[in-house]
């Protein structure tokens, strides 16, 4: 079975992520690895063929290695100065032109990217390819041409069945994700690495970026401070602290 | 001008969500009208008319039986054709997100999402969103119709206002692909303890407790302040707390004068259930978590040597 998973680099967990003042686009030029819950759909995809398709600057495919260090067999990176700035329709273009030409039978994508929190780009991909499509899966299984997912929703969990070809969110509790042996890091760099421009996947450069977006971006400030913060390190007595600081609050 | 929204129905009854994005579409000075799509809703459907709908349209179908989101795209979009709305809101909620989605790339329409408040400017519409862990606020707009957005969930309570709604059926044909997936069962849990809802304290645990026994710091702690105890969606999947438990984007919503959260990191997902709570206290190993960022009292320290102190201290001052 081949299985394209949809992954994206995302800044380090621990660098200040910002916004550019005059674009105000993410500031993606400090330290970037592959997005946390990518890591998970990587995990569930493994055993198949696996390719990890995706899209951003010429520098994410660093992040790529990590998947094809755990087991994937080829990275696919759509790159392209044009793609800048794109939004859910823009990049749902171009990502789905990627995944067309991969003809997998199933697409798999990981929760929710850490910048942009927007966890439905599956719902716009699939859309376009026209695919079956379940979100939220916490476990999967596929058998024959057919995969069964347990979605989670706001009232419990509803298992989903679907026929292949399919997309399919995994959640971030489907699995836990090995880590890259030495032997898996060593070999990564061997491995199948592609970058292609919008034009070498057939997307003209007008429908995607700013061009291509749908929404746009008015203006961005810092937002009103929460007063009062504190932070502690617990010396031994935080416990007593917690106490005074209910209390002082008139909380017990 | 119209503007719709998205009315979600569960068991024979509108949502809450969907009823609060209507009110305050409504304050906005637009024609709004409600979206019901389902099997047998149209009586659901007219309960609209109370909270700020003027009209109702209804999708009333068996391929809406099932709470999946692609035959909803199909059903919307006929409705956006028949009432050439130039402004769908949802409330953000699993089956919202996806609808919103799918309905955004089949109309090339653009879709803002996460807004935690909605303004006019002149004739345009302005979003605003809390952005990278709302360390800073975005104002968002559209350069396409018609415009989609997704409201944060919890933001806009219902207003109940007491009018009517004229119901207008739609039909609706649905795409090979759309109707694909089904549902094969739907699987409860039984709730066990107090309501997390109701609870004016609310003691939460997450991966750091370490395994599913380390829940009995969180249920010592919450006996000993009379609270409930909640759980991170990471946890309740792995099995180590009940389902109904959950607090965040894909459980509840819960706004209680003290939520105490032990071995929580504070991923987005999660923040979105709590954050409207009078009080947070943060426990966590982690001093670059996010929980700390957004929690009144932080504390970077292990919860195995802190909980235990901390709930014989309150039992002591009982």
């Amino acid at each position: 079975m081949k299985i394209a998973v949809c992954v994206k680099q995302v800044p380090d967990a621990t660098s200040h992520k910002r916004l550019d003042a005059a674009t105000h686009r993410l500031d993606r030029s400090g330290e970037g690895v592959l997005n946390a819950t990518d890591v998970n759909a990587v995990e569930e995809a493994l055993g198949g063929e696996v390719v990890v398709v995706s899209l951003g600057p010429e520098k994410a495919l660093e992040s790529l290695r990590k998947a094809l260090a755990m087991g994937a067999d080829r990275a696919l990176l759509v790159s392209d100065d044009a793609a800048a700035g794109s939004d859910l329709l823009a990049t749902s273009r171009a990502l789905a032109a990627a995944l067309e030409r991969e003809e997998a039978d199933l697409i798999l994508f990981g929760q929710q990217s850490s910048d942009g929190d927007g966890a439905v780009l599956w719902a716009a991909v699939s859309d376009r390819l026209r695919r079956p499509m379940v979100s939220q899966v916490a476990e999967l299984k596929v058998e024959g041409a057919e995969l069964t997912g347990k979605r989670q929703t706001e009232f419990g969990y509803d298992v989903i069945a679907a026929p292949l070809p399919a997309v399919v969110a995994v959640s971030d509790a489907i699995n836990e994700p090995r880590y890259p042996s030495l032997k898996g890091i060593m070999g990564a760099k061997s491995k199948p690495q592609e970058t292609l421009s919008l034009a070498d996947v057939g997307v003209e450069a007008g429908v995607v970026g700013e061009a291509g977006s749908g929404t746009t971006v008015r203006s961005s400030s810092p937002p009103p401070a929460k007063s009062g913060q504190v932070k502690i390190e617990d010396d031994g007595s935080a416990a007593e602290k917690i106490v005074d600081y209910l209390a002082e609050k008139r909380m017990i | 001008m119209t503007t719709l929204v998205f009315l979600e129905s569960h068991d024979g009854e509108l949502t809450k969500g969907g009823l609060g994005v209507l009110g305050k579409a409504a304050s906005l000075g637009d024609d709004v009208a409600g979206v019901v799509l389902g099997s047998g809703v149209r009586d659901v459907a007219a309960a609209a008319g109370a909270f700020g709908a003027a009209t109702v349209y209804v999708v009333d179908d068996e391929a809406l039986a099932a709470p999946l989101p692609q035959p909803r795209v199909d059903a919307l979009e006929a409705v956006v054709r028949e009432s050439g709305a130039d402004t769908v809101l949802f409330a953000a909620s699993v089956l919202a997100a996806d609808v919103a989605a799918g309905l955004a790339a089949r109309l090339e329409a653009g879709l803002n999402w996460d807004l935690a408040d909605l303004r006019r400017d002149g004739d345009e519409l302005v979003g605003v969103r809390p952005a990278l862990g709302d360390t800073v606020l975005v104002e968002v707009g559209w350069t396409s119709a018609p415009r989609l957005a997704l409201i944060r969930a919890g933001t806009f309570d219902p207003v109940e206002s007491g009018g009517s709604a004229d119901v207008k059926d739609v039909s609706a044909t649905f795409q090979e692909f759309s109707t694909q997936a089904r549902l094969v069962e739907h699987l409860t849990e039984k709730a066990s303890g107090p309501s997390i809802e109701d609870a004016d304290v609310i003691v939460a645990g997450g991966r750091g407790l370490g395994s599913p026994e380390g829940f009995s710091y969180c249920e010592e702690l919450a006996e000993a302040l009379g609270g409930a105890v909640a759980a991170t969606r990471a946890v309740v999947d792995a099995g180590w707390y009940p389902y109904a438990a959950q607090v965040g984007q894909t459980g509840k919503t819960v706004s209680p004068k003290l939520y105490i959260a032990l071995g929580i990191s504070g991923a987005i997902q999660h923040k979105v259930g709590m954050q409207g709570s009078g009080t947070i206290v943060a426990v966590n190993k982690d001093p670059n978590a996010p929980i700390f960022d957004f929690a009144d009292l932080g504390v970077v320290g292990d919860l195995t040597q802190i909980a235990p102190k901390l709930t014989e201290l309150l039992r002591a001052r009982r």
